[in-house]
């Protein structure tokens, strides 16, 4: 198959000077779409990773003064945000606030180490109790008695601009030091 | 093309890897006659600028075709996410609202070129001496590249996105005869929905892409079979004039317009950001549609129409002047070039570019003088400029507490409350969806009555205490707020 009709008397220029400065300029043009596509492009594409870099999610535990002269844990009800791209979901879920000391809040996951029930606070024997497989934790959640194979999880807490946050997390079940799930 | 399938012998060790590995893969592929065969390609007369348009259309197509196929990474082709997606492009993604300009400016710049390219064709008499198929088939790019520039305008499914659409997609059914259900089938049922913008987004991403390909394939392929045309004084049929070939002059004209061209869309994507606007409201009764300007004359065309004028200038009259054009080559049979001989192909165009920007200029000229419209564009425009300024505000997904709370009732809420303070979501998941641990929850209140719900969570069967299930030591109202939350688990 013959796409180039012939009998064409082709006038043929081609000397080294011309051919390099030909090919200057494709790398020239080639650089210049390069930079003006290329380059957004991949920053289009990779947007993902730097995003999940910075992905912490921190909710609101509720201001700071709530808990200012608290003398027992008390739960509270937070609002876990998960986004996932442009869509959230929103769950809620309780977490136990406990006194301060020296002005430094602790805040620990509600579910039992052991099999994930949630563990109950009770007041009049000041201690944490599952009600599942009666295990038992001190007020600072620490283990006392019953087959949970550690403490109750602490969950990472912080004070911004007066407001108690916390970075809610899941931890794996059944295994004696605390791990999260990813 | 000739193939050889004599084995040349193995090149000496001395020379270069890069000569080498050509050598290579030219034996494989024949690539370097492939090269020569496109490189080489004579030009009667030599390389000019004013043949740089065809190969500035392929390189935008390319352009659309790279930055559609990112854009795709992105987005979902549904009526209740489409608007959410693209203002998450636009507003989130690093670099996503230059690349949604540069392709949906880019559409604006091949219209242009898709002119120019035509315009120098008419006004050369190139598409004489057996270039009838090479015509025929450009002919049909347009077609495809106009169905592009439709169907791609309404996937943002914003205001301007949804009302254009539905006055174009409106204008359907004045077809004889067919026009309704041919509407129907468009919109994939009576009003614009979620199906309009599947079925918009099959065509602007597989099935019109695939035909453009296979159309570009033919044009450049029957261009290449007759010849580049030459000056208007050169013979169509033989070609007098010595040739230069396409490598390196013309290529060299052509690659300064593809950075030129992409020079531009990337200085007025810059400068000058594609807007998005608010989400598409059906419901809004003082949205002005209008079309995207090269749409503007035709639209304006509509406005003068009524009554059984609207189908015969709307219709009838647009298919006459499609087929007219098409024949052309068929019409004008002469192998003179020069324009000045030619004046009825050449004035008939001129004559339909005077007239189609005249209507454009009116249509236009009619917004800004009507004082009611006027203010209304302002409006629009003031409101898209207002919605591009917002932060992205994320969807929320079905199943998460915001979304339910809107129409629940107290009782539901409080059951809801109760679902994850007792952990019941760390087995049964979030929503009752069921995880590795435990099943799902969702339709029990299909299986069992309330008062069965609360027995069953005070006291669990056993095929549910051997999974795990503890009993749920609550009172009595709260078992039945938690009954009553699961029973709208779907």
């Amino acid at each position: 198959m013959q796409l180039t009709p012939e009998k064409h008397d082709v006038v043929k220029v081609n000397t080294a000077g011309r051919r390099s400065f030909v090919v200057a300029l494709f790398g020239l043009s080639g650089a210049a779409v390069s930079a003006l596509l290329a380059i957004p492009l991949v920053r289009f594409v990779t947007y993902p990773l730097r995003k999940n870099a910075a992905g912490t999610t921190w909710s609101d535990v509720g201001p700071v003064e709530d808990f200012a002269s608290l003398t027992a844990p008390v739960a509270k009800t937070i609002t876990l945000e998960r986004r996932d791209a442009w869509q959230s979901t929103s769950s809620q879920t309780a977490v136990y606030v406990l006194p301060s000391k020296a002005g430094q809040f602790r805040i620990l996951s509600p579910i039992c180490p052991h099999l994930g029930c949630s563990v109950r606070w009770v007041g009049d024997e000041k201690k944490f109790v599952c009600p599942c497989h009666s295990g038992s934790f001190t007020a600072d959640g620490e283990r006392i008695a019953g087959p949970p194979p550690r403490s109750m999880d602490a969950l990472e807490s912080k004070v911004e601009n007066g407001v108690l946050k916390v970075r809610y997390q899941y931890f794996r079940q059944l295994v004696p030091n605390k791990e999260v799930m990813a | 093309m000739s193939m050889t399938n004599k084995i040349a012998p193995d090149p000496p060790a001395r020379s270069g890897l890069g000569t080498r590995f050509v050598r290579w893969l030219d034996q494989r592929t024949g690539i370097d006659s492939l090269l020569h065969e496109s490189l080489d390609e004579p030009i009667p007369g030599g390389a000019k600028w004013a043949y740089i348009f065809g190969s500035g259309l392929l390189f935008l197509f390319v352009s659309q075709v790279i930055t559609g196929v990112f854009l795709a990474l992105y987005y979902v082709p549904s009526a209740d996410h489409a608007h959410t997606v693209v203002s998450y492009i636009v507003k989130e993604v690093t670099s996503g609202s230059f690349v949604r300009s540069i392709h949906a400016y880019g559409s604006s710049g091949i219209i242009i070129l898709l002119l120019l390219h035509i315009g120098q064709t008419i006004l050369y008499g190139s598409y004489k001496g057996r270039r009838e198929l090479l015509w025929l088939s450009g002919c049909i790019l347009l077609a495809l590249m106009l169905g592009m520039a439709f169907t791609g305008y309404l996937l943002p499914w914003d205001e301007k996105a949804y009302f254009a659409s539905a006055v174009g997609t409106n204008l359907i059914a004045e077809v004889p005869w067919i026009g309704p259900p041919l509407q129907q089938l468009v919109r994939g049922g009576d009003q614009m929905g979620t199906l309009t913008v599947s079925r918009f987004y099959v065509l602007h991403v597989f099935v019109l892409p695939a035909l453009l390909i296979g159309f570009i394939a033919a044009h450049v392929f029957f261009f290449r079979k007759a010849g580049a045309a030459g000056p208007i004084k050169e013979d169509p049929l033989h070609p007098k004039l010595p040739s230069v070939p396409f490598y390196p002059r013309q290529v060299v004209m052509d690659a300064c317009f593809a950075v030129v061209l992409i020079g531009i869309l990337a200085i007025i994507a810059k400068t000058i950001p594609m807007d998005l606007g608010p989400a598409a409201n059906p419901a809004d009764t003082h949205f002005l549609p209008r079309p995207e300007w090269y749409y503007r004359p035709a639209f304006q065309w509509l406005k003068y129409l009524s009554g059984r004028w609207s189908l015969i200038g709307g219709i009838l009259l647009p298919a006459l002047l499609a087929l007219i054009f098409a024949a052309a080559p068929f019409l004008d049979r002469r192998l003179e070039r020069r324009p000045w001989r030619r004046p009825i192909s050449v004035g008939a165009f001129l004559f339909f570019l005077i007239a189609y920007t005249s209507l454009g200029v009116a249509s236009y000229r009619d917004d800004y003088r009507d004082p009611g419209v006027a203010a209304q564009m302002r409006q629009q425009d003031a409101d898209a400029r207002a919605f591009m300024q917002k932060p992205f505000v994320p969807e929320a997904a079905a199943g998460s507490v915001s979304a339910a709370l809107v129409s629940a009732d107290p009782k539901v809420l409080k059951g809801q409350a109760l679902f994850q303070a007792q952990s019941c979501s760390s087995c049964h998941g979030d929503g009752g969806m069921g995880t590795a641990a435990a099943g799902p929850l969702t339709g029990v209140g299909q299986k069992y009555t309330d008062p069965q719900l609360v027995t069953l969570l005070h006291a669990p069967d056993s095929k549910m205490t051997n999974g795990g299930m503890q009993p749920v030591d609550l009172k009595q109202d709260d078992l039945e707020a938690l009954a009553a939350y699961l029973r709208q688990l779907r």
